[in-house]
């Protein structure tokens, strides 16, 4: 499956009202391009910090679920932020990563995610459950074990490596991607 | 006790999300923070990621500040330039003033020398903290943050917070 595809599929299947947070580089990217909405945020700079901003808003937000659109090459830039979700253990923190063993956004060169399973790390840091998707096999089931179960969670999504052709930048200003986030999540209440 | 009314200023000036990395010159800070859990002090792993949690939970309508050694800054310094600072998300820095004077350990000893310059260059305002102007300190920067909607840091020497 393309990262493309793999992100647009976790996109239709978030839960309603979830915040969604993406890190930099071609995901988040994909997600503008296949699910824009207010409720998402777009990290486009900070490489690495995607999982400790969706963890600050999740602790904050408890009654809504929140879910980290990750890269391995995010993912293994601020490990340590994995363990920092284990022991916050925020049952609605969901963490999902688009695996391709690469960095795709600057041109695909390796990662270690092949000889680190993430999704491995993430369970031995205390996790409440983590599960991997291997290329090939079907998305759906996965997604909805993940959702219907208390986080903190991961789903490794084993992806191909490659960029979708002419997938378009995100065109709002950071200060309006973070102004609209924060009234999606109810965060200008009673006002900002 | 100074650290405590330190705290209570944070808390009367709007602050309600606190995270860091600790440093001895505010341990006093750090040792209340973690015994009370009505602060919910989220101990980071590192600088950029406590950063990054106080991005997120002003992305969810806190008002966060940060602890951090200046030692941390350098680790900070991305997320402070590509997160904090081009997303508009107002952030209150407490960095402690390690290598002040050319007197401490070597590994402070540089960072501690340009730190006020370095924040300069970054376009932080800051303060330094005192016993007698504390809360003014705390207000002024506020509402310079506020009015901004930028990081702004609170420099903190050896002494009042320890």
């Amino acid at each position: 499956m393309t990262r493309a595809d793999a992100v647009a599929r976790v996109a239709a299947a978030l839960p309603p009202r979830a915040l969604a947070i993406a890190c930099n580089g071609m995901i988040g990217r994909e997600l503008y391009t296949h699910g824009d909405a207010p409720s998402r945020f777009y990290m486009i700079g900070s490489m690495g910090l995607a999982s400790s901003i969706g963890l600050g808003l999740a602790l904050v937000r408890p009654s809504r679920t929140v879910v980290v659109f990750d890269g391995d090459g995010n993912v293994l830039m601020n490990m340590g932020a994995l363990g920092s979700v284990a022991a916050a253990g925020a049952a609605n923190f969901y963490h999902v990563v688009f695996d391709n063993a690469a960095h795709g956004s600057t041109g695909d060169q390796r990662t270690i995610s092949d000889r680190v399973p993430l999704d491995r790390v993430a369970a031995a840091a205390g996790y409440r459950s983590a599960a991997r998707v291997r290329a090939g096999e079907p998305l759906d089931a996965p997604l909805a074990v993940l959702f219907a179960s208390p986080g903190p969670s991961m789903l490794l999504v084993e992806v191909e490596r490659g960029n979708q052709p002419g997938i378009g930048r995100v065109e709002l200003e950071p200060r309006q991607l973070a102004d609209r986030f924060r009234a999606a999540a109810g965060a200008c209440e009673p006002s900002c | 006790m100074l650290s405590q009314r330190f705290l209570d200023v944070l808390e009367t000036n709007g602050y309600d999300f606190f995270t860091g990395v600790p440093c001895s010159l505010f341990e006093g800070v750090t040792r209340i923070l973690d015994a009370e859990p009505r602060y919910g002090y989220v101990s980071a792993v590192r600088e950029d990621a406590a950063l990054g949690l106080a991005a997120g939970a002003f992305l969810g309508g806190r008002q966060p500040v940060v602890f951090m050694q200046n030692s941390g800054l350098g680790v900070g310094v991305n997320a402070l330039v590509s997160l904090h600072q081009i997303y508009d998300i107002p952030t209150l820095i407490v960095v402690s003033w390690r290598g002040q004077d050319g007197r401490d350990a070597p590994e402070h000893l540089i960072m501690g020398a340009v730190m006020e310059d370095f924040l300069r260059l970054l376009g932080i305002p800051f303060r330094h903290l005192a016993a007698a102007t504390l809360t003014d300190d705390v207000a002024a920067l506020t509402a310079t943050m506020r009015e901004t909607r930028k990081p702004v840091a609170l420099v903190v020497p050896k002494g009042p917070l320890q």
